[in-house]
This record gives C-alpha cells, structure tokens and sequence, in this order.
C-alpha cells in the first residue's frame, strides 16, 4: 500500500527545482492527498483526525494562555481568575483549554477502544499502538501537570497525591520524588518546573505524532473487516474523501465540545479548585480529573501487602502495569483474525472489558470504603486476567468466522443483500 | 447489527462521562433552586444583583475579603448595572492600603479591587480563622445529587450549586440541634463550643453565626411591598450576587454559547450534505 506511485509531477520550473531539492510538495500530496485509504472505515476512524486538531487546539489556546498566566504560588491562582475577567476573550480561551482536556481525552479512549476492538494493534501495525499507547502516556503526563497550574486545592493535593506515588519505589523513590518535586513539598518549585514541562511536552507528543502517523502509513489504515487491502478497488485518496469526512467529524464532535465551554464550563471540573491550594487544609476528598480515574481506583485498589512488597509499592506497580502492559498487548492477543466482528468470542469479552473499565471509572471517583473496596479489587483483577489470561486464551480456542476475499467483495456483498 | 452496536458504544462512553461526580454523601440532600441565570437563556437579574450587593456590602463584607471583585466590575454589562459616577463614589468610601502614599492609605477609585476587611492575624485573633474570601466562593462551592440524577446535569448544563449551596446554608441554621440529628455511631449529636448548627455545613458545625434574620437589611425598592425582607429573600439575593461575583460574563457568554451552537449544528449539516454527495459514487 505504501508502495505506490506519486501522482506529483511538477507544473512548472521553479516547482521542478524545489522538488530536487526539498521535495516537500510531493511528499504532502502523497500523503496528505492521494493517500490509499481503505474506502469502508466506519464513524470511530474518525476519532484519529478528531485528535490531531484537539492537539492544535490545545497548543494554540495553552500558547495564549502562557501569555498571561503566571507561575507563582502566590498568583498563580489569582491570575487564572485575571484571564477569565479581565483579558480580551481570556475566558473562552481558559474555558476551551479546560474543557479541551476533557474532549481530548474523551476523543482518546475512543481511539484507542477502537483499536482494541478491531485489532489495529496486531501485525503489522505493532509499532504505530506502541507509538499510539506512549502519546497516551505522555498525553496523562501533560494533562497531569496542566491540571496544577491553576494552584487550586485540588491542583495542589493531586500533585501531593501523584508525585508520592514514586516515593514508593525502594532506593530512588526518594531522590526521585524530591526531583519532582524540587523540594521536600509541593511548592513553588513544583509548579515551576511543572509550568516549563506543560509547555515542553506537547510539542513531543505532536513529534511522536508525526511517528505515529509515519507508522500508519508504511501499512496504511487497518479498517473494520480487519483484512488486508488487496487492490485499488479497495481504496479511496485519503483527500477529499476521509478530509471531508473527518472535517464533518470533528464540527460534529464541536457541539458537545461547544456545550460545555459555553453553558458548563466547570461542569467537568472540581469545586474545590476553585479555592486557592491551602498546605494546611486538606479537602475531604481528593478526586482525580474524570479521565484518570479508572487508573486511579486500580492505585487505590492495592491496599494489602504481597509478600515483602507493602501495599504503597504494589499499588504503583499495578497502577504502572495497568498502562504498561497496552505496549505488549500485540503479542498477548495472537489470534490472526483482528477485527472483533469475526470473533463471535472475544466480541463477549471486549464488552465485559469496557463495562468493567467504566466500572474502574466510577470506583475511582467513589470512596475508598465499604463495598467499593472489594469491587475496586475485582474490577481490577479483571483488567488484567483480560489481557493476561482471556486475550492468550481465546486466541488458541477460539474459531473465528469465515473473513471475506476481500473489502470491496464484503462492501459489494452487503450493497446488494 | 453495526448500528445498535455503535449506539451502544455511544451510550457506554456518555456513561463514562457521567461517573465523576461521585462523591461521599452530604448529610442533607441540597435542593435546587430556580435562578435567572441558569438555563441557555439565562442572564443575571438586575435588581436581584444589586440587593444581592446591598447585602454583600453591609452584612458579608464586614467579615469576608472579595480581593478579585474590582468596584469597575459593579458598572460593568452584564452586572448590577450602577452607573460610572456611582461606583466613583462608591469606592471613594473606602480606604484602600497602597504603599506607594503618604499614609499607606488613600481613596478608593473604581480599578481599585475590593478590599479585604480583616488582615489574616486580626481574623485569626477574632475568629480563629480566616473567613473565606468571596470572590469565587459560589464557584468553590456545590452539591450533589444520587444516582442517577447527576447524570442529568450535563444535558442540563446544571452549573448552580455554588448558589443553591449557599442560600441553603444561609436559611439552614437552627438555634438548637435537632433532635434527629445523631453522629454517624447513633450517638446523639453536640455542638462543639462556639459553634452554631447548620443543616447543610459539612459536619453540621459552623463557626460563622447566623449572619441573616428577617429585616436586617432594608431594601430601597422594598416600599412596595414586591420584596419580602426576609432571610429566605437575603440569602436568595446574596447568592445570585455571589454568583455574579465569581462568574461575571456568564450573560454574554451564554449569549455567545447559543450563536455558536447555532452555527455548528448549521454547518454540520452542510458537510454531512458534502460528504454525502462526495461518498454517493463510492461502494462502502
């Protein structure tokens, strides 16, 4: 698929003698026009188009906003509270920033649930999941950091919260926490370093980006039957047909995105951030942003000891191995058949995976008492015998339904039942 | 087969959506309360904004700081709607710390931010604490509702709990506890010294007296009898002012909410209608 010739021929001398030298033209319209792209992707391909413009939207507002906000313990929040009042559009742009967090993420565990679904993940697109399950990683990382720059009481307890997590790991754990932290506590040291990394790592993640679409273009897109492209017959250019209908995709996914910057924009936030970060208060409860939350009850789900690991430690490891163990999932689930359409098994199972993993969500929010503790512990559990042992499992068990030859034979075949 | 599949998808992720805000009980639910400004449409009532102020101004702010309120804010659109020469004299009537004068102190002018009326060590000499500044307090503040009921609130752009909150715990105090009031063990509840029984305060001991009773604050347009002087009414109006306070554009800012949505589910339309006629020579 990648192999194919470039329609590009330049129009003109001055175009002929750029392209000897910086072929750059070409390389767009290959890839960003003329790109074979398999003409029966459904609605959740969207979602990739969808991210890359949350990326652009999130840099261009956070650009605007370093403008005017200032890393200081003692402004930091009143100067929040100045773009919001005081500054030209400030308050839409902090809104669209906030609230862009949320959509971003919203956006992104589609994605990624879409690949689990369909299999994108397997040969030979190993390498585009890991790049995809690293943007994730750095994508927490950002959103982490960003979400304490206000200095809010839950900007600052999260921060006390998150970077104790790393005091737990024996011998480092310490000097590792204290490098984090730029002290023995969260202060302005924290919110300094946290500031210049909040601005640094986006612009990583839109250069692992630009890795992650280079991957997806050596074997192109992987689509919702999950077998190869054979021919051209399979295939539409990328341009107009997937830019228009990802264009329509994301003013769609703009509405609700809209909703909330406009009538809710606290909505998905916390009140207690709106009181300035207290050292001394501790609010009763410390509650992530919604899209850590899964991640957060299987930290809190690790309250015993195993063996000489005390439940501080496990709790990380587990935590660490709930997203570790997405960059291995290519060689946990072996069966060759990617999409879950033809999997009459596993369809069961990923379902069961995504009720239990909004039921991670839910425990992370709720307090760590009563019947929510023992139901953390099974939810969690189940996170990982799904990838540990069902996905090995039903690949050796498991008898696939008969795949079609070939895309445009199946799009042919349901045109005309 | 697909459809039902991705509707169910769809419903799965909103679900996911609606599991944040869960929280720990409060020991009385918080009931919601009809404001001007919630809703699309919804924008602040003048009136109701400066009684709110009239109250703020002479039983709140004796105790409370406001420090991101600036007095050009009380002329500004959207607000309690003074005129310039007003807050001019307005904030004439406060001393205002500036360092830079003879004095320390100096006349209030409009840009000036409202001032805090206790340093931290007095208050904490007076009250043992710093009461809570005002600024964005209906915004640090809010309630919950049980399952499944919040779940609504994000279809209901529901963003009133600060002021629900507030005017409940306003009309909430009673002069003694009640006897169906227990701790958590059974154990009947007791007020700690120095402190007053709140309903809605979390843990039910409030240190701030009750700051409200029937006719404390007599209200210009109240000759006519339209407004009640009334704690119920105080609290009402306190709330709907703090909430300006904290959310000062939430007129304009809806206003533009409703154009934008407008013009997104337009062009929406419009490019499903491209993509269609794109897509319509194409088997997929």
């Amino acid at each position: 698929m990648a192999s194919h010739e470039s329609s590009y021929t330049p129009k003109n001398g001055v175009e002929k003698w750029f392209d000897d030298r910086l072929p750059i033209i070409r390389f767009s319209k290959e890839h960003l026009m003329d790109f074979p792209t398999p003409k029966n992707l459904n609605y959740w391909w969207t979602f990739g188009g969808i991210l890359a413009f949350m990326l652009v939207v999130q840099i261009i507002t956070g650009v605007v906003l370093a403008m005017h906000y200032t890393p200081n313990v003692a402004m930091a929040f009143d100067s929040v509270e100045h773009i919001r009042r005081d500054v030209n559009g400030g308050r839409i742009i902090q809104g669209v920033h906030a609230v862009g967090a949320s959509m971003f993420f919203a956006a992104v565990y589609i994605h990624i649930f879409r690949g689990l679904y369909f299999g994108s993940y397997k040969a030979p697109r190993e390498i585009l999941w890991i790049l995809g399950v690293l943007i994730f990683v750095l994508m927490m990382a950002t959103a982490f950091m960003g979400y304490v720059l206000p200095w809010g009481q839950m900007s600052f307890w999260a921060a006390t919260v998150i970077t104790n997590i790393f005091a737990a790991i024996p011998v480092v754990g310490d000097p590792i926490l204290q490098l984090l932290r730029g002290g023995f506590a969260v202060d302005n040291a924290t919110l300094n370093r946290f500031f210049s990394l909040h601005y640094l790592l986006p612009f990583v993640i839109a250069a692992v980006v630009a890795l992650h679409i280079w991957a997806l273009h050596i074997p192109g897109n992987n689509n919702p039957l999950g077998v190869d492209v054979k021919d051209g017959r399979d295939t539409v250019p990328f341009h107009p047909y997937y830019t228009m209908k990802d264009l329509f995709a994301i003013v769609v996914f703009l509405i609700p995105f809209a909703w909330f910057v406009f009538f809710a924009p606290d909505i998905l936030g916390h009140p207690d951030n709106y009181i300035m970060a207290n050292s001394q208060v501790t609010p009763p409860h410390i509650v992530p942003e919604w899209y850590f939350l899964p991640f957060y009850a299987i930290l809190r789900a690790i309250d015993f000891n195993i063996l000489f690991i005390d439940s501080k430690l496990g709790g990380v490891i587990f935590f660490a191995g709930s997203i570790l163990i997405l960059f291995v999932l290519p060689w946990l689930d072996t069966s060759k058949v990617r999409s879950g359409n033809f999997r009459p098994m596993f369809r069961w199972f990923y379902w069961l995976f995504v009720i239990n993993f909004i039921a991670l969500a839910y425990l992370g929010a709720a307090p760590a008492e009563g019947i929510y503790v023992l139901l953390s512990k099974i939810c969690t559990a189940y996170y990982f015998a799904h990838f540990i042992i069902i996905l090995p499992l039903l690949s050796r068990i498991e008898t696939p339904k008969p795949l079609p030859a070939s895309i445009s034979e199946a799009v042919l075949a349901k045109a005309h039942s | 087969m697909i459809k039902t599949k991705s509707i169910f998808a769809a419903i799965l992720m909103a679900l996911t959506l609606a599991v944040t805000p869960v929280m720990a009980a409060g020991t009385v639910e918080i009931a919601k309360q009809s404001w001007s400004f919630g809703g699309l449409f919804g924008k602040y009532d003048v009136n109701q904004l400066q009684r709110g102020f009239q109250v703020f101004r002479e039983v709140c702010a004796g105790c409370h700081g406001a420090r991101l309120l600036a007095f050009r804010n009380l002329s500004e659109e959207g607000g309690p709607g003074f005129s310039e020469e007003q807050v001019k004299a307005l904030a004439a009537e406060y001393d205002i710390a500036d360092a830079a004068v003879e004095g320390g102190t100096r006349k209030g002018v409009a840009a000036d931010r409202w001032p805090t009326p206790l340093s931290s060590a007095d208050a904490i000499a007076t009250f043992g604490i710093v009461p809570p500044d005002m600024s964005v307090l209906a915004k640090a503040r809010g309630t919950t509702q049980p399952f499944p009921w919040w779940i609504l609130n994000y279809f209901t752009a529901y963003q009133e709990g600060g002021p629900d909150y507030i005017h409940a715990l306003l009309v909430g105090y009673e002069e003694e506890v009640p006897e169906e009031v227990h701790n958590a063990d059974g154990t009947p509840f007791t007020l700690p010294e120095g402190k007053y029984f709140n309903h809605y305060f979390p843990g039910n001991a409030i240190g701030m007296a009750p700051p409200l009773s029937d006719g404390l604050v007599t209200y210009a347009e109240a000759e006519s009898g339209a407004v009640p002087l009334t704690v119920d009414q105080y609290a009402r109006d306190v709330s709907a002012f703090l909430m300006w306070a904290a959310d000062p554009h939430l007129g304009a800012r809806k206003e533009a909410g409703f154009r934008v949505l407008l013009f997104l589910i337009l062009f929406a339309g419009l490019m499903y209608l491209v993509k269609r006629r794109l897509w319509a020579g194409v088997e997929h």
